[in-house]
């Protein structure tokens, strides 16, 4: 029952929020859609027991491929409406709620960890735990035994990517 | 209905894919067609990573990886693409972009 809920309600943000990437007319709230689609999409692969695949999709793809996304939208993009954030009331106000916002968290992590202070030893953390044989570690041996020149070669393709980009970004060839 | 089966994740994968798709063939901006490429390749994920957990094979996740490699060299590569036509031509709007149509 719980877990027909979750998948349901997974199901449905991320195809809402598939609609609102292809649909949004700024390109930036697209890859703004774009990357809570991902980590839902993470969350999805953790009901289903790929925990390395979670773990990567939120690592490489929300935290890589959509950064470089947005690094180019904001490169290409950057003609339309600057001026809607040049009002200094509202500069003012945003930098309010941020100031607030990071005072909270402030407040929240030295009480937290103050009340921490008192608990045990060896109780706060995961570290020194033993590590059971999980999907990481099967993943891993597989990846590295039955995957190997796959996974070689691909680790050319990146690289062989990331000199093909280089080279198309930059300026002037032969200079 | 309450039971999760292997066919709900595909229905969702399919529905996913099937946006993508749309996206690609709607939307003018380049940008935004490459994140419908990434959204059809999620698609593509959800499907191999669901198939491994009933198959209890970890082959789907490992393709899965490869998977992610694969899209992270395409947006690299299709971004630098795209940063170098918009530095020649001051455009992303796919209907302009036709200087090897023949």
């Amino acid at each position: 029952m719980a877990e027909a809920l979750l998948f349901y309600t997974l199901a449905a943000l991320i195809l809402g929020l598939g609609v609102m990437v292809v649909s949004a007319r700024s390109a930036v709230h697209s890859v703004l859609f774009l990357v809570v689609n991902f980590l839902l999409v993470a969350v999805l692969y953790v009901t289903l027991n790929a925990e390395f695949v979670a773990v990567i999709q939120v690592l490489v793809y929300a935290g890589g491929i959509v950064v470089l996304y947005l690094f180019v939208v904001m490169l290409v993009n950057l003609k339309q409406a600057p001026e809607r954030f040049s009002d200094p009331r509202r500069l003012a106000r945003s930098g309010l709620v941020l100031g607030g916002v990071v005072l909270a968290l402030i407040v929240v992590v030295v009480s937290s960890s103050l009340r921490a202070g008192a608990a045990p030893e060896g109780t706060l953390s995961g570290f020194g735990t033993p590590f059971t044989s999980g999907n990481t570690e099967q993943l891993g041996w597989v990846l590295y035994t039955s995957y190997l020149i796959p996974f070689e070669l691909a680790s050319m393709l990146l690289l062989v990517a990331m000199v093909g980009a280089i080279v198309l970004a930059k300026r002037h060839l032969g200079e | 209905m309450l039971e999760i089966t292997p066919l709900h994740y595909s229905l969702l994968s399919a529905a996913l894919f099937m946006i993508g798709v749309i996206g690609v063939l709607v939307r003018r901006n380049v940008i935004i067609i490459f994140m419908s490429i990434e959204l059809i390749l999620n698609a593509v994920n959800i499907n191999l990573v669901a198939l491994s957990d009933q198959l209890q094979d970890l082959a789907g996740q490992v393709f899965v990886v490869f998977v992610i490699a694969v899209a992270a060299a395409e947006a690299a590569v299709g971004l630098g693409i795209i940063i170098a036509f918009y530095r020649n031509k001051e455009t992303v709007n796919i209907d302009e972009i036709q200087i090897m149509r023949w």
